[in-house]
């Protein structure tokens, strides 16, 4: 088999284990709703603050911050999941590009299902502020995309090295602060209303930091399987 | 590795930096508004980042050459290059900020050019906290290894990508004058060059004595 199908068959495992538990989908689930919740009875602790100046601005942030953990939760799972001897037997089966690319690709879709419910939850909650919706809508997918690229590769590394949640945090915290920067960049720009034209660039180096990420963890995830 | 036993570079590397300290502080300089003498700072602050970037790179190349062979000495070089490359980082940053004092009126005022440093200088130290957390030789080798050369293009991005497109205060950032063809003056580029190469070299032999001190202990700890 070659590299794509190879791939596509991988996926179609992730996929499939995913309907059968449904764990991982449903555990993020309800981590970023108990989050919203709390930071919904958290914030209407002051009177006055859906009414206040910074709201939209806290708005932005605090949905970008659960994103983010919620993230950290749902891909660190994509590589302790599996167990050594279902490594060992992907190996007999399967060449490393296609599991590191069925990995990205799964955890891209989780993602982008994950963050549009979050987004739609947390609308429910705090009242949504945002003009131009479309364009937010695809920040957050762009926002998506760049977690699962970034924190699969994270997660391969930190599971061969004792899978411990702290290594994970601290390997791909100065890694994902520039992505999480633009993002919030990009998100308050559609928040706005502002031009759409004017965030091109910013969009273009998310793609480009994608590009490279993905393209590392090709090169790199070979040496890393091995054992 | 015949290079680093040898002394003839320790020589040019020693004689440029006493050069350059010489020629940085008593050679003519261009007045600038609010620049004033700080300029003379490009001379000591430049090539602190660029003996970083000698070494970083230096360790990502025997990181490649460890992943290939899996020889234990290339891990060591490039684990000792990383430690030599942080304190080029935090003299790097150090100068910067003794500077922006001077000329932005705080050590650290928020800038991008500061804070994605600072970044990149977590990323690193995530590099150090990853190794220390792996017992076994060859895993620990080969995981910070991986770690290493996913780190530096990231480290580059951060450091001279990102502040380029955001109104950074720094020269050379959102459209501030630095290295252009018309901003910097060829008496400076006299002392500047020379500098680089210098302080790179100087890196390097660090770099080169930490390694061979960890070979000797690695020697010592192997059992025959």
């Amino acid at each position: 088999m070659n590299l794509f199908d190879q791939t596509i068959h991988l996926l179609k495992k992730e996929i499939l284990l995913e309907w059968r538990s449904k764990y991982a989908f449903n555990g993020v689930l309800l981590y970023v709703v108990s989050t919203v919740f709390v930071c919904y009875m958290a914030f209407n602790l002051n009177q006055g603050f859906v009414d206040s100046q910074g709201y939209p601005l806290v708005w932005n942030v605090l949905f970008w911050v659960i994103i983010l953990f919620a993230s950290v939760n749902a891909i660190a799972k994509s590589f302790l999941q599996e167990s050594k001897g279902r490594l060992l037997y992907y190996y007999a089966i399967a060449g490393p590009h296609a599991i590191i690319l069925s990995k990205i690709i799964y955890n891209i879709l989780l993602m982008t299902l994950l963050s549009i419910l979050a987004l739609i939850i947390y609308s429910v909650f705090f009242k949504n502020p945002t003009v131009d919706n479309l364009y937010y809508c695809i920040t957050v997918l762009l926002g998506s995309i760049s977690f699962s690229t970034v924190f699969t590769m994270i997660s391969a590394i930190a599971s061969k090295a004792g899978n411990n949640g702290t290594l994970m945090a601290i390997l791909s915290f100065p890694v994902i602060i520039p992505v999480i920067l633009l993002l919030i960049r990009l998100s308050k720009r559609a928040m706005d209303g502002l031009d759409r034209g004017l965030s091109t660039q910013d969009i273009v180096t998310l793609l480009a930091i994608n590009v490279i990420v993905v393209a590392t963890s090709l090169i790199l995830f070979p040496f890393l399987w091995r054992d | 590795m015949k290079f680093i036993y040898q002394t003839w570079w320790k020589i040019l590397a020693v004689v440029l930096v006493f050069y350059t300290l010489i020629a940085g502080l008593l050679f003519h300089v261009p007045t600038l508004p609010i620049l004033h003498e700080t300029i003379r700072n490009l001379y000591f602050h430049v090539p602190m980042w660029m003996a970083m970037f000698s070494v970083f790179f230096i360790s990502v190349v025997f990181s490649i050459m460890y992943l290939n062979t899996g020889k234990e000495e290339y891990d060591l070089a490039s684990v000792e290059c990383v430690n030599t490359g942080m304190m080029f980082f935090v003299l790097g940053l150090v100068t910067g900020m003794m500077w922006a004092k001077y000329t932005w009126g705080e050590y650290w005022s928020n800038d991008p050019k500061q804070n994605s440093a600072a970044i990149a200088f977590l990323l690193y130290c995530a590099y150090v906290v990853l190794r220390n957390s792996i017992d076994e030789e060859q895993k620990r080798g080969k995981i910070s290894s991986i770690y290493n050369i996913f780190a530096f293009p990231i480290m580059v991005v951060l450091i001279m990508v990102l502040p380029r497109m955001t109104d950074s205060l720094h020269p050379g950032n959102g459209g501030n004058p630095a290295f252009g063809k018309m901003d910097l003056d060829n008496r400076m580029r006299v002392v500047l060059y020379p500098a680089f190469i210098g302080w790179a070299l100087i890196g390097v032999w660090i770099a080169s004595i930490r390694y061979r001190i960890r070979l000797i202990e690695h020697k010592k700890n192997t059992i025959n």
